[in-house]
């Protein structure tokens, strides 16, 4: 008896959205047309966010399952099929906002409303495909600063370049 | 600097968008960003490209249109920097999707990034084509993932490592050059490079099964050993999740190791004790520690049996089951619908906790918890579950009810120990989530009750007390009009009065009562109308001395601007006026519906049937009333051959008792008599069911069709007109709860077997364009039924002058052993609707070499072509 084991395909799609239903960050790892996205988060911001406190953090959706967990006014949500590891999704939620918060320094929702893209790049070293690439929160921060630090000093050459230019030309 | 370019920063903008008041002054500020990244787009200003970009992408989560840029991801992205890469590929992945075919214009860049001497930027190429790789991209680029796999960087593997995963996803063939590289990197001890390539190897197993057992030969024993080193490592803060070792790196193990294990029994037995330890010693009080129970329960639930191990699993999920977070209950009710299939026995220890669980608060916690009780109800404890959860329907929550009511029904019809039980359990169900249940569900329920002779007094009054208190449950309204309009007299009279019941004291007019509350209850829709319509007319034959106030009833809805309810109403007002003679005949008690045409046709799906009819709706009941019984059968109107069962047949349809019979019974020429046959039963709300109707008017040939040809032949005739709904209303009741679309249909016609010898059988399919009424089509089917080849086969037909004739050239002249030809013709009848079709036919053909001819007249065409 060999039946072919359902193997889920990851995380769907990544969803931070806030308590007023705002959303602070979207990630699609499986192909949803723009239009399809802006249903899907207003759905399941209106299941996710009427749900009582004490309740689990799992909602069942069209067929899939969203894990959800509230941190301070924010929801982080992640899409998995039927098959996957729930619990393990709530780690992975945790992992990701323990390393935002190393990031950030005790991170708040204003940190990643203005600092949006960061907390995309923080994502990207997180997981690829809808699938988990570090399990080590300090590699991930060693990385996300290594590439940092090449944009500042991207910007210092640049700001010297034009500074030389600047007085080339005066 | 360009003057048109907006001077605010991102920062400046999202201040902007943060303080606007309303959704107007917000649409105002991102409009205004959005024309001046326009401009700056059109300028082609490279100094705040990515700004502009980084502000876009603040607009789009926001939810406005962003798509002018996308071009601009596409230049960042060919910029030589790193900034400005890093932006360029966010914003591709943010701002696309892989099915948009700009993205196809980013491969070359993607390809001469992932070459890129700077490792962070072959990162990022990486990144991006995980994450939105297309199956074209796939192929293209998948040589130069396959080669960063041994990268001298761990960061880059496990980044080609996941790209891989997304390449299989989008062409499995390409797994093959992944097989060998992916083996390297479950030797890795970077925890990230192992986590992943554990990820890819799973990934690889699942789409080849020459690499699964590649896998399990050569790597089931490394992975056996990494696991107990993680299981048995010591404290590491790097990856130490709540006192647990790389949780995640233990889950990715178990999985690939169940992949392996499954089906395999040598590989089975060599992970068993490692599974043992993980299922015995990791921690449960967190969350990480449940994750790896969770999925270390999962393998020793896939992989081959090992009595001891499964003790141990399920003794896992029945701490689960009993733990007081409610996640852990979740996965728990979840997983135990899965060892359902391994060992049912011990799921059903859990039985009561799981019945609990349905009770919770949380939806979530519930819905897994109805799914897993329902898949454990058995003959056994089908009464108690049943109790528990009907009882539990009172008091659910109202979003709730839909699904339970539905599996409640589900259950009890399939485990019901006797009848009685299971209409008693059906009525409760209805009374307290009527308006819930399906409608199949119903009518099932009705198909049960007429076949049960003994309980039709015992339920036609308990629905008739249950009618008292829950009047708002549409299908428990309407089950009991039907019930009562049957059976009227047991419920007046108190036949058949079982043990436990208590008397009732219901006199005629009563039971006229509760039907007229139905009749002008608002809750009531056109179906329950229509219905208990119907049930007036029968109580009006019951209850003769009820029959004028049953009338004037009736009478109330002839002006109804519902078209079915004042056709109802008129044509039962004229039976209850004008055809006392026939009305008690009419009116007779519904023959025993067959419990297994109705569950085979349940089975099927429902076809949503053809509505048709249109023009040929006739006002039936007064012609059928007026032509004496034998007449309106017709059984002589025809000289074709009809076999001499046919008188049979009609009867029985008639009474409606043969609906088992074989339904593959070729008889041929009996349009007319089965269409009387149609409007007798319509009247009597039987309608026949179609394998009859199928049988006796068409044989075989519409086996094909036999969704909508026999319903269109009732309907053609017959008034009323069977809708979507399904076949089974007509098999109850034969009317459609909505009017009809019929004028803007063509008519569809039932095929016939025009002719038919012991060598040779026609059949004519019609249709018809409704913008040309007088001329049907034709396609004629010529079977040979001999074992002989037929050559020079001519088909020749003539026609009465009112009709005109066209014959097109047959498919073939030669007809092989037992195969067929078609021919299509046209006729038009400059008499449509006056008179019918007639045909007089000849066929000739050679069977080796001597001519044969066959003749005959075809007056069995559908009426009205």
């Amino acid at each position: 008896m060999t039946c072919l084991i359902m193997l889920a395909s990851g995380i769907h799609f990544v969803l931070l959205v806030s308590r007023q239903g705002k959303v602070r960050l979207t990630k699609w790892y499986s192909p949803y047309a723009q239009k399809e996205r802006s249903k899907v988060i207003r759905e399941l911001s209106g299941v996710i966010l009427n749900r009582g406190p004490k309740l689990c953090n799992f909602v069942e959706w069209r067929g899939y399952k969203v894990v959800y967990k509230r941190y301070a006014s924010l929801y982080f949500c992640m899409c998995i099929d039927q098959e996957d590891n729930e619990l393990e999704v709530l780690e992975i939620i945790h992992h990701y906002v323990e390393i935002l918060d190393r990031y950030f320094g005790s991170v708040c929702e204003l940190d990643l409303i203005f600092n949006f893209h960061k907390a995309y790049y923080i994502l990207d070293e997180l997981l690829i495909a809808g699938e988990l690439q570090e399990s080590s929160k300090k590699t991930v921060a060693r990385i996300i600063s290594a590439q940092d630090q090449l944009v500042e000093v991207a910007k210092e050459e640049a700001s010297s370049i034009s500074n030389i230019i600047a007085q080339a030309t005066k | 600097m360009n003057p048109f370019s907006s001077g605010t920063r991102l920062s400046d903008m999202i201040r902007a968008i943060r303080a606007s008041k309303t959704a107007a002054e917000e649409r105002a500020v991102v409009r205004k960003e959005c024309a001046a990244i326009r401009a700056s787009i059109n300028e082609n200003d490279q100094d705040y490209r990515h700004r502009d970009l980084a502000k876009l992408m603040f607009i789009h989560m926001l939810g406005y249109p962003t798509h002018f840029g996308q071009m601009e991801c596409l230049k960042l992205i060919a910029s030589p920097g790193f900034p400005e890469k890093r932006i360029g590929y966010l914003g591709l992945m943010l701002l696309l999707d892989e099915r948009q075919e700009v993205l196809m214009l980013v491969t070359n860049s993607l390809k001469q990034d992932l070459n890129h001497t700077n490792q962070y930027i072959v990162g990022l190429a990486l990144c991006a084509l995980g994450n939105i790789c297309s199956a074209e991209m796939a192929r293209d680029l998948a040589p130069e993932v396959e080669r960063l796999l041994q990268f001298r960087d761990p960061n880059i593997r496990k980044k080609a490592a996941l790209c891989a995963i997304r390449i299989i996803r989008k062409v499995p063939d390409l797994s093959e050059n992944f097989i060998n590289p992916g083996a390297a990197l479950l030797k890795e001890k970077h925890h990230g490079v192992l986590i992943t390539g554990v990820h890819l190897c799973t990934e690889i197993c699942n789409v080849s099964s020459e690499a699964l057992e590649y896998f399990r030969k050569k790597c089931t024993e490394g992975l056996v050993k990494t696991l107990r080193d993680i299981a048995n490592s010591p404290y590491s803060p790097e990856y130490d999740v709540a006192g647990i070792m790389d949780p995640f790196l233990h889950i990715r193990l178990l999985r690939l190791l169940r992949v392996l294990g499954q089906g395999d029994a040598d590989a089975s037995d060599c992970m068993n004790d490692i599974l043992a330890q993980v299922a015995s010693k990791t921690e449960s009080n967190k969350n990480a520690g449940n994750a790896i129970l969770y999925e270390c329960v999962q393998t020793i639930m896939s992989i081959e049996e090992n009595g001891g191990l499964r003790v141990l699993a399920i003794n896992i999920l029945g701490k689960f089951l009993s733990n007081r977070d409610n996640n852990i209950r979740y996965v728990a009710l979840n997983m135990l619908m899965r060892a359902l299939t391994v060992d049912s026995q011990a799921v059903q220890r859990h039985r009561a906790t799981i019945l609990e669980c349905v009770k919770d608060s949380d939806a979530s916690i519930q819905k897994r918890a109805l799914e897993l009780i329902y898949l454990l109800v058995n003959e056994n404890n089908v009464k108690p579950l049943a109790k528990e959860l009907i009882e539990y329907l009172e008091v659910s929550e109202q979003d709730f009810k839909g699904d339970l009511a539905a599996k409640i029904c589900s259950i009890v019809e399939k485990f019901a120990p006797e009848k009685i039980w299971y209409i008693d359990q059906m009525l409760k169900v209805l009374s307290e989530a009527g308006t819930y249940v399906k409608e199949d569900v119903w009518h099932a329920l009705i198909v049960v009750i007429t076949n049960a002779p003994h309980l039709h007094g015992y339920t036609v009054r308990a629905l008739y007390r249950a009618l008292h208190t829950s009047c708002e449950q549409e299908t428990l309204v309407r089950v009991a009009i039907w019930c009562i309009g049957e059976y009227a007299d047991l419920l007046v009279n108190n036949s058949g009065m079982l043990d436990l019941e208590d008397p009732i004291t219901v006199t005629e007019s009563d039971a006229v009562d509760v039907i007229e509350t139905a009749i002008k209850h608002h809750t009531s829709d056109v179906t329950t109308k229509a219905m208990a319509l119907i049930a007036l007319l029968k109580i009006s034959s019951r209850f003769p001395s009820c029959s004028e106030r049953v009338k004037s009833i009736i009478g109330q809805n002839k002006g109804s601007f519902v078209l079915e309810l004042q056709q109802r109403s008129m044509e039962f007002s004229s039976v209850i006026q004008k055809h006392q003679n026939i009305r008690s005949t009419l009116l007779e008690r519904m023959p025993v519906l067959d419990e297994a045409t109705f569950s085979g046709r349940r089975a099927g799906s429902l076809p949503a049937s053809v509505s048709t009819s249109g023009k040929s709706s006739f006002s039936i009941p007064n012609g059928v009333a007026k032509a004496p019984l034998v007449d309106l059968l017709d059984l002589s109107s025809d000289d074709t051959p009809a076999p001499t069962s046919s008188g049979d047949n009609f009867l029985q349809d008639l009474l409606g008792v043969d609906i088992t019979q074989p339904s593959a019974q070729p008889v041929s020429g009996m349009q007319p008599s089965q269409a009387g046959a149609d409007i007798l039963l319509d009247l009597l709300s039987i309608g026949t069911p179609s394998p009859v109707q199928n049988g006796s008017t068409n044989g075989d040939l519409l086996f094909m069709q036999d969704n909508n040809a026999p319903i269109a032949s009732m309907d053609t005739i017959s008034s009323t007109s069977p809708t979507a709904p399904s076949s089974m209303m007509d098999l109850l009741d034969g009317f459609g709860s909505t009017p009809p679309k019929n004028e803007d249909k063509s008519p569809a016609y039932p095929s016939i077997v025009a002719f038919e010898s012991s060598s040779l059988k026609i059949e004519f399919n019609f249709t018809k364009k409704p913008e040309n009424p007088q001329t049907t089509n034709i396609v004629g089917n010529f079977t040979n039924l001999s074992p002989n080849v037929y050559t020079d086969f001519l088909f020749q037909a003539a026609v009465p002058k009112f009709l005109q004739l066209h014959l097109d050239p047959a498919s073939s002249n030669s007809l092989p052993a037992n195969g067929s030809i078609k021919q299509t013709m046209r006729v038009t009848n400059s008499q449509q609707g006056k008179k019918p079709i007639v045909m007089r036919m000849r066929v000739g053909y050679k069977i080796n070499g001597k001519d044969v001819l066959e003749e005959g007249q075809i007056n069995n065409f559908p009426r009205g072509l």
